[in-house]
Formats: structure tokens, sequence, C-alpha cells
């Protein structure tokens, strides 16, 4: 045997691996910049020490995590987790049904309500949170209108509340939930729902039966994105929510820029991205029985 | 009028300007197969649907084993819809998907299972019944969408053009299947189609459409044997025509004076009640009736034309051929294959087309 060839053959599996490789490289790029490394900072910095004034201390310490076991901590989770939850569940709620007579409409009214739908995107978030506040507060535009119509004496008091928060996470992510159920919604054959009909099926039926096992992964997207950007919301709870109301997203941000507690706000981080995580394993785990069957057909 | 399964009286339906179906009067026997047979925008569709409920007549009402169907709704209908695309539930296995309409009407659960057994084995699909819809093949899904309805066993099955996704063979070997299950089921079968042969092959009885109207209703043989209207005759079948008068019309006899060919002698043929001497028609005889010889015959015993072949084409069990008998007056001619391949007359040859005064089918011109 030529001992040279194995060698050149060798130098040629390094070179073809390394064009691999370098295909590979502008993908991996992008995911070691804008993913993996910000993660690993907020994962290093989580496990440092917070300086006297504020600024981290290199030193190794799980003494982060173990203070998140206080039940303060616990409650803002559970709070957060209870509201982006409700967010999720009334998005659903309301957006199927809207979803549902968008798609049957005919496509040119289709197109204009899904406009309807898209507008508000085109201004400021935080604009159309201070609309709310102007809604809202004491002397707001709906206790005005109450009071003029003498439906109530005195004010409600609407304004920073948890169900203040709570319209205004369903206000600003109800999009998020209708789009996707509308593009599931809209792929159902229309015959598909007629033969229920003609099946004897009521509207419960139909719905149960019919709708929302074809719509399930619509369902599961729409309830992903509504529930993960709710869940570390931090701009409406921290408007429209006030001093009363805390989510994740607000008390990061307070062990972050006003606590100065740079390594606590980072364990507060990983533990919000390790719940977020798990939502997202399980849209995985729902999506996968349907692609399946779609891939052996 | 006890046998009665569906009288539709005097429906109405307007699309936009359009009317889809033009005070269409029908009655549909118990136990019968009856077709709705016309070409797209006939009206048959729009019919179908209002049978299921998906459609509001405008005017007109239809009955339902004697109930009137205004204002009931698909699902309070005693009748099951084969839909064109099947459009069985795709999440559901086969089982499943015949269980359904049973489950909606709350039946107790042994004898849903009963009964979707007995049906999966009348479509013959016992071994697939944990398939999903995707899994089957075209006729499958057609056989599973058919079980479906007939599981409930509705008042009328209606079937929306039930063959026309499957290829030629499976097509016919469906018919047959279709036939034998209504006759075994013997429930009332609506079917909308636009394939005359399919409509001939399946159906007790059937209604030609044309824009929104019935243009004529009776057995398959009624309508190929003795067509009423042009549209009939040209629709179910080739209709091979000579337009022309009426003379010496006597005791169901009558001459044809032709306008558009020159016959050796004249034509001959059978007039119906009601038409007389001078009256414009058209005469219409089917292919296969027509015998063609070589040669310009002198005198021939039956009605006689002359003509030249323009095409001859060989499809196995005959010969069909266009023969050009008059200026721009061209007749099809169905010649069967008796004599081992043999071509009878070749192209650009005279011949001479024959028929006997019976085959002859009168139509008005109005």
């Amino acid at each position: 045997m030529n001992p040279w060839s194995s060698s050149t053959e060798a130098a040629a599996g390094l070179c073809s691996r390394f064009r691999e490789w370098r295909l590979l490289g502008p993908g991996l790029l992008w995911t070691t910049v804008f993913c993996l490394l910000p993660m690993v900072v907020v994962l290093a910095v989580s496990l440092a020490t917070r300086g006297t004034y504020g600024g981290v201390l290199w030193e190794f310490s799980l003494e982060n995590y173990r203070d998140l076991l206080h039940p303060l901590y616990g409650r803002i989770f559970g709070q957060s987790l209870l509201l982006a939850g409700m967010t999720t569940g009334i998005c659903l709620a309301l957006g199927f049904p809207l979803a549902y007579y968008i798609a049957r409409l005919p496509p040119r009214r289709q197109a204009l309500w899904l406009i309807f739908i898209m507008i508000p995107f085109w201004t400021n978030f935080l604009v159309r949170t201070y609309a709310w506040i102007f809604i809202l507060r004491t002397e707001g535009l709906l206790n005005t209108v109450l009071m003029q119509l003498h439906l109530i004496s005195t004010p409600l008091d609407l304004l920073y509340s948890n169900q203040a928060v709570l319209l205004g996470l369903v206000y600003g992510y109800l999009p998020f939930m209708v789009l996707p159920l509308y593009a599931a919604i809209e792929r159902i054959d229309p015959a598909l729902i007629e033969a229920a009909w003609d099946l004897y099926a009521d509207r419960w039926s139909l719905f149960r039966r019919v709708l929302i096992p074809l719509t399930k992964p619509g369902i599961v997207a729409g309830c992903v994105l509504v529930f993960i950007p709710s869940l570390g919301a931090y701009l409406t709870p921290d408007l429209l929510g006030g001093a009363r109301s805390m989510m994740v997203g607000n008390l990061i941000q307070h062990e972050y820029l006003v606590a100065r507690d740079w390594p606590l706000g980072s364990a507060l981080s990983i533990v919000l991205m390790f719940i977020v995580m798990s939502s997202l394993l399980w849209y995985f785990h729902a999506q996968s029985p349907q692609t399946r069957e779609r891939g052996e057909q | 009028m006890a046998d009665l399964s569906i009288d539709i009286r005097a429906l109405v339906k307007r699309h936009g300007a359009t009317l889809a179906v033009d005070h269409v009067s029908l009655q549909i026997r118990r136990g019968e197969f009856f077709s709705l047979l016309g070409p797209s925008g006939a009206g048959k569709t729009s019919l179908l649907r209002m049978l299921a409920g998906f459609e509001t007549p405008d005017a007109g009402d239809i009955l339902i084993d004697g109930q009137s169907m205004a204002g009931v709704p698909p699902n309070r209908r005693p009748v099951n819809l084969v839909f064109q695309s099947y459009a069985l539930f795709p999440h559901m296995p086969v089982a499943e998907n015949v269980a359904f309409g049973l489950e909606m009407k709350r039946v107790p659960r042994n004898e849903i299972a009963e009964r979707v057994g007995s049906t999966l084995e009348l479509v013959r699909l016992s071994d697939k019944r944990d398939r999903l819809p995707g899994q089957l093949s075209g006729g499958e899904q057609q056989r599973v969408a058919l079980a479906r309805a007939l599981v409930n066993r509705p008042a009328v099955v209606l079937l929306d053009e039930p063959l026309a996704a499957l290829d030629q063979q499976l097509r016919q070997q469906m018919q047959t299947e279709l036939k034998t299950i209504q006759a075994q089921v013997g429930l009332t079968f609506v079917c909308v189609t636009h394939h005359q042969e399919e409509a001939l092959a399946l159906s007790d009885r059937l209604a030609v459409m044309q824009q929104g109207r019935v243009m004529q209703v009776g057995r398959p043989e009624d309508l190929y044997e003795r067509p009423e209207n042009l549209f009939v005759a040209r629709f179910v079948g080739v209709s091979n025509e000579v337009v022309g008068t009426l003379a010496d019309v006597q005791a169901g006899e009558g001459n044809l004076l032709p306008s558009d060919v020159s016959p050796s002698r004249g034509i001959r043929l059978s007039v119906p009640a009601g038409l007389q001497s001078g009256q414009q028609v058209v005469m219409t005889v089917r292919p296969e009736r027509i015998r063609i010889t070589p040669g310009h015959v002198a005198d021939a015993g039956s009605n006689c034309l002359h003509g030249v072949v323009e095409t001859m084409r060989y499809i196995g069990s005959e010969w069909q051929g266009v023969v050009r008998i008059g200026q721009s007056v061209r007749w099809t001619i169905h010649a069967s294959n008796t004599a081992s391949g043999s071509r009878p007359v070749g192209v650009g040859q005279p011949v001479s087309l024959e028929w006997n005064v019976g085959d002859g089918v009168v139509i008005p011109l109005t």
C-alpha cells in the first residue's frame, strides 16, 4: 500500500470537513454571538457575588439561587405565571371566535380584517399603553363617561391593579393569538365543517370534535406566542400595574437598575428562561404527533 | 303518495342575478336511485345543497317523507351527504369517522359499535378500521365516505359527483359496487353527476338539468330512446340530426322534407301525437342504429342517406366513423366489430346510411 495515498485521503477528508464547517460558519457565528454568548454571560453573573457598591465580584456562589427560595420571589413568580396564564386563556377565548369569523369571510374582507388587527403594531407599544392609562385613570375617559351617564357617582379605581395589567396584556398580545389561529382555521376544508354539520353535530360538537383537533398546532403556537412574552412582560405591569402589581420582568429590572444586584437579577432571568424553555418543550412535544402523522401520509 | 321520499315543489334559488335553480319540481320515490344529470352550472349542485340544507331556497319547498324542510338546519335533516371531496375527518381513524353521526345522535355505545362494524363490512373495509383517511387509497376513501352516510340509515343519501375523483377503471368498479350497495340497503339515493354514462348505468330514474331547469325526467332508457328535446338528445348519448318540415302526417307516421340534406327518397318517420304537417322538426338517430354499406345503394328498404366517410377509427369493440351527408351535416356511426377487425369502409369512400322508421326520433323546433 502506498503510504502517501492514505495521508492524501486524510487531507482530502479534512479539507471537505473544513468546507462543511465553513458552510455552517455563519449560522454558528450568529448563534454564538447573539444567543449562546449572552446566555453564558447571564449564567456566569448569576453564579457570581454582588459587590458592596453594586458591580459583580467574580466569586462563585449559589447564594443568588438560594435567595430566590424566599417566599416573596415565589409569590411574584406565581403571580406572573397566573397573569400570563390568564392572559393566554382570555386571548384564546377571544381570539378563536374572531379568527374563525375572519377565516370564514370572503378573501377580500379577510385581508381587511387582518389589516385592522395589525394596524396597532404601527404605533409604538409604549404609546398604546399610555393610551390605556388615559382611558383607565381616575379622571380618565371611561370614568368620565360613566360619571356623565350617572352610572357611577364616584370614579372607579381601575388603573394600577392586576386587572389593569391583565387588560393591557390581553390587549397587547391578542394579535399574536389571532394570527396563528387564523392561519390554522383558514386551512381547514370548509367541506369538513359542512360534513360535521350534515352528520348531526351541533356547534359545540363541531368545535370540540373537529375544529379544535384540526387547529391544535395553531392553538399551541398562539398560546406559546402569548404566554412567553406575557410572562416576561415588563412595560405593561410597570405602567398599568404601578406599585401594586409586580411581575418577574419588573423584578428583574428592579434588581438590575434599582437594587444594582446584577447577580440576583441574572439568577431571576435564568429561572424565567428555564420556565420559558419548559413551555417551549411542551409546545414541541404537543406538535410532534401531528408531524408524525403527516409524515406517514 | 306513501312511496314518495322527496317532493320538490317549484324550488327557486338565485345566485346574484342568475337563477341557479328555476322553478324545479321533482318527485323522488322511496328506495330509488335518482340522478341529477347536467353540465356544470346546470343547478344540480345547488339543488343537492338545498336538499342537504346548506343553501336556503328563495321560493318553493322541499318535503322529505312528507315533512317540510323549510327552516330545518342540516344537522336536523334526515339526509346525509357524500361529499365530492369525501370530507373525511383527517384526524379520526376510519371507524371513528363512520361512528361520528351516530355519536352525535347519542346512539348507545354498543349499538354504535355494532352498526359501524356491519357498515364497514358492507363496504369491505373491516380491515382498515384503524387507519387514518390519509393512509387510504381514493377508492377506499370513497367507500368510507359512503359508509359514514349509510350507517345513519338516513331517509335519503345524497351523493355529490361520487366517482368524479376516481380513475376510469376504479370508477366502473365503484359504479357496480355503489349500485349493489344501494340495492342492499334499500335507501333512497340522490346523486349529482355530469357524467352521462355513469348516470345511465346507476340510476333507476334521472333528471337532466340545464340552466336551472329540468329538461326531462325518466328512466335511462326513456331519456336515451325518447329524448323530448335537443338538449337531452345531445347530452345523453350522440345525436345524428336532420332538420326539416313534417309532411303527410297520418296515423302516427309521416314524411320529413329535409332542409339540409337530400335523400334519395323521402325520410319516413313515426310522428308523436300532437305534431302536424308543416311543423319544423329535428329528427335524431342514435349512431348504433345506423347500418353502413359501401357504395351508394340505389333503392334501400328503409330510410337511406348517401354520404362520404370522413374519418373511421377502430376502438376494439366497434368502428366509429364520421360520414358527411350534406353540405355541413355530419353523422356519427358506430359499427360493431363483427368481422375480425377488417375495416368496413375506407376514408373517402361513398357509403349509404340506413335506419328503420322507428329509430328516428322527432323533436319539434319551437
